[in-house]
């Protein structure tokens, strides 16, 4: 598909980062509020969507690969299953929260009961936001941008 | 009564669905039929969560007066309804790519005109 | 501890974990050479083979394992997701990882001209783990994910010829119905979570009563897994479906058609055993019917066809028939103690065995069929001829092929049928009859397709053609080893590993006390 016109184009300019930034937050405090990895991920994938329908399938085709798009999922998949084995490493089962209780990263343990956030909380969760939010932000735009350029040119690819 | 409206809507979403992947013809009519009956099984799901007068199950600056956890709505559906509208996220995307390929080839998105040969 | 005791420990979620890090690592690994990618599958499926067979010699033993993600140990109440092998569990994956190894194998030459390749290795590896994620887990919310991953994997692989307009329709027929089935799965278990507030399978059975909405939830469930399993009358996807994917996609296939099929066991004899011998017609009953029906109409359809494919496939169909029947005969004596050992014990040991028996002899005719394929561009029996002049081995394969899925002596086919054959006698003597018949007609209608297919006058235009390259005749030779293996010593494998599955179906007591050391009742 063809970009749109110049006010398109400088509007998205300006809202992209927000968008993205907005995202950002959902995904980062996933532990605390309502949220996380996947819902974080699909804000930044409309975002992302909004300046593919902005400026054309086949610009933003020709700036980003697909084989990038294909590196980074699967690096975003591979942390998340890394950060579950690592529960094996120490000792102790699959998807055990290594973190908790220990001083290193997310480590402190809230009161029970009703208290102020504290982002430094949740152990492995945050960690597992990240990943997840990583690999749904380029599955989803890769999903996208594929459609459209297939439904662009004539004959695709596979 | 009020409290069985969402049971309701479940059953007429449920309905709506599957007469529109029974009786439509155009394959993105049945697409949004399986969206229609998805969506009417996460609406049963997250219905099932429900206590009456309850807050949302977040320890962060609790309304004064909420009984944990007697006063909270349960979680555990609103994580498998999470995980379910992922799963139809991904099969939608999918089935969209494969009309995207029917198209190509036959030239029509009517069902009962593709898929000839043999029986 | 030392390694194997480690290995030993966390086998269950293993046995998961490596294909789906295998499926994620072979886009980075087929960045540098084709054959370095191959060899990394092949290296990912056969370690998880070895931790198969690890697992499995141990719960033959007696032990059931359970793993809870997540946690230090199984402490009251049950909160996180757990595995629980039992010997059932492990029968089925010993089937999956047999024909996940020889599917890979198979498609090192079968593939190899195709582009796309690494996203078909990455599928493949997907497709494993979830479904060996479907027979090992022990929560009925992580079956419905792992059924959801295993049909959106096959899917895409089903659908893998692209420029073919049948195939991707196939594919599409698939995908539609797959997921208004696995919708109504997830519609029970929502009706069984509102009603008990648990998900796991051992809480919710020590905890269930037969009321209405457990009944609706009973016949969502048996519904909607035996149409993945290819029962009639809701088969229509499976002939297309098996039919014109790749073969070595077909064989893994087959092995997540089973895994709904063994859904449908855990189901009707885990999750509900407490109480399914409340109801007036017994659901035994239901499963027999359903498993007749379905041996008459699959033999049926595979007398008229002229696609070498869909005539394989019509006749898994019918084999499909045989499980159910073997395994429906056994449910409608559960309550029952000495009808149950004098015949509900054997019946349930034949359609259990029929499971391995079927899923080795229908692979190995798609692999055939596939070999014939790669070897001439041609699917239609009308237009094939006189190959066993040019493809020596491959006919061999066919011809073990043909005896296993008819059920003739000395192949694996013979025990496995005439267990179902005897015990089926007494309980009524028509279902025997029945198979029986069906048994000749399939023999019938293979021995029409070798005809037309292998013997016969040489024709020109296969002239040139050379017998198919190593690796797929490794992968043929490896099943036709196993089948010949379990015909000449049925007893060993019978006693060994199909005898404590049926046993750790039939007292599901053991399966729940492992979760609830409290529960009493349960055979």
């Amino acid at each position: 598909m063809s970009g749109m016109s110049k006010i398109v184009k400088t509007i998205s300019n300006i809202t992209f980062p927000l968008i993205t930034i907005y995202g950002l937050y959902i995904i980062a405090h996933g532990h605390l509020t309502p949220g996380g990895g996947f819902q974080g991920g699909a804000v930044v994938a409309s975002g992302c969507a909004m300046i593919l329908v902005a400026y054309g399938s086949v610009w933003t085709m020709g700036k980003i690969k697909e084989k990038n798009l294909s590196l980074l999922e699967s690096t975003g998949a591979i942390c998340f299953i890394l950060l579950a084995i690592l529960g094996l490493g120490f000792g102790t089962v699959f998807f055990n929260n290594f973190l908790v209780g220990s001083n290193f990263l997310f480590g402190i343990v809230p009161a029970t009961g009703s208290t102020l956030a504290n982002i430094n909380t949740g152990g492995v969760i945050p960690l597992m936001n990240f990943a997840v939010g990583i690999k749904v932000i380029v599955g989803l735009f890769a999903i996208v941008l594929v459609m459209a350029y297939a439904s662009s040119t004539k004959e695709g690819k596979k | 009564m009020i409290f069985n409206i969402p049971f309701i809507a479940v059953a007429a979403l449920i309905l709506i669905g599957l007469y529109a992947i029974i009786f439509r013809r155009n394959l993105i009519k049945m697409v949004i039929g399986i969206t229609l009956i998805e969506s009417g099984v996460n609406l049963f799901l997250i219905t099932l969560g429900y206590r009456e007068g309850s807050v949302a199950p977040i320890f962060t600056s609790l309304p004064t007066g909420t009984t944990v956890p007697e006063g909270m709505a349960f979680p555990v559906p609103q994580a498998l309804t999470l995980t379910s509208i992922v799963i139809g996220v991904a099969v939608l995307a999918l089935m969209l790519s494969l009309i995207i390929h029917i198209y190509r080839h036959y030239g029509t998105l009517d069902v009962r005109k593709i898929g000839g040969g043999e029986e | 501890m030392n390694i194997v005791d480690f290995l030993l420990q966390h086998s269950p979620a293993l046995i998961v974990a490596i294909p789906l890090l295998g499926a994620f690592l072979t886009p980075l690994v087929s960045r540098l050479n084709d054959k370095a990618r191959n060899i990394f599958v092949i290296l990912t499926l056969g370690l998880t083979t070895s931790i198969v067979f690890l697992l499995a010699s141990d719960v033959f033993a007696g032990n059931i394992h359970t793993y809870a993600f997540g946690s230090q140990d199984l402490a009251l109440p049950i909160v996180r997701i757990l595995f629980e092998v039992d010997a059932m569990s492990a029968f089925m994956t010993i089937i999956g990882t047999i024909l996940a190894l020889v599917s890979v194998i198979y498609s090192w030459a079968f593939i190899k001209e195709n582009t796309g390749l690494d996203k078909y290795y990455t599928l493949i590896l997907l497709m494993t783990a979830g479904m060996f994620g479907m027979m090992l887990t022990g929560d009925m919310f992580n079956f419905f994910v792992f059924l959801e991953i295993t049909s959106i994997a096959s899917c895409a692989l089903i659908a893998f010829w692209t420029n073919k307009g049948k195939a991707v329709e196939a594919g599409f027929k698939y995908i539609v119905i797959s997921t208004i089935g696995a919708l109504f799965i997830l519609f029970a278990i929502a009706l069984l979570y509102g009603q008990y507030n648990a998900l796991n399978i051992a809480t919710l059975a020590s905890v269930i009563q037969f009321s209405f909405l457990d009944k609706i939830a009973l016949v969502l469930l048996i519904a909607a897994l035996a149409m993945k399993a290819g029962i009639v009358p809701m088969h229509m996807w499976l002939p297309d479906a098996y039919g014109r994917a790749p073969a070595p996609v077909t064989i893994i296939l087959i092995g997540a058609t089973q895994a709904s099929l063994y859904g449908v066991f855990r189901v009707c004899f885990t999750l509900y055993g407490n109480t399914i011998n409340l109801t007036p017609v017994s659901i035994g009953w239901i499963l027999v019917l359903l498993g007749l029906i379905t041996m008459l109409l699959g033999v049926a359809m595979a007398l008229i066809q002229s696609d070498f494919k869909r005539l394989i496939a019509f006749s898994a169909v019918a084999e499909i028939g045989y499980m159910f029947l073997g395994v429906g005969a056994g449910l409608t004596v559960l309550g029952n103690t000495e009808m149950m050992a004098a015949i509900g014990s054997s019946a349930m040991s034949g359609g259990v065995f029929h499971i391995m028996n079927d899923a080795l002899d229908v692979g190995l005719l798609f692999l055939v069929a596939g070999a014939v394929y790669y070897a001439t561009r041609e699917t239609s029996l009308d237009k094939l001829g006189g190959l066993a002049r040019n493809m020596k081995y491959t006919t061999v394969f066919f011809i073990i092929g043909l005896l296993a899925v008819s059920g003739m002596p000395p192949m694996n086919g013979f025990a496995s049928k005439l267990l179902i054959y005897e015990s089926t006698f007494q309980l009524n003597p028509i279902l025997s009859i029945v198979a029986i018949l069906s048994s000749i007609m399939l023999l019938a209608v293979f021995v029409k397709v070798f005809h037309s297919a292998f013997l016969g006058p040489a024709l020109p235009k296969f002239k040139d053609v050379k017998e198919v390259p190593k690796s797929m005749l490794i992968a043929m030779g490896i099943i036709a080893s196993i089948i010949i293996v379990f015909g000449l010593f049925p007893e060993l494998i019978v006693s060994n590993i199909v005898e404590p599955a049926v046993n750790a179906l039939i007292s599901y007591g053991d399966y729940i006390r492992e979760v609830i050391p409290t529960f009493t009742g349960g055979m």
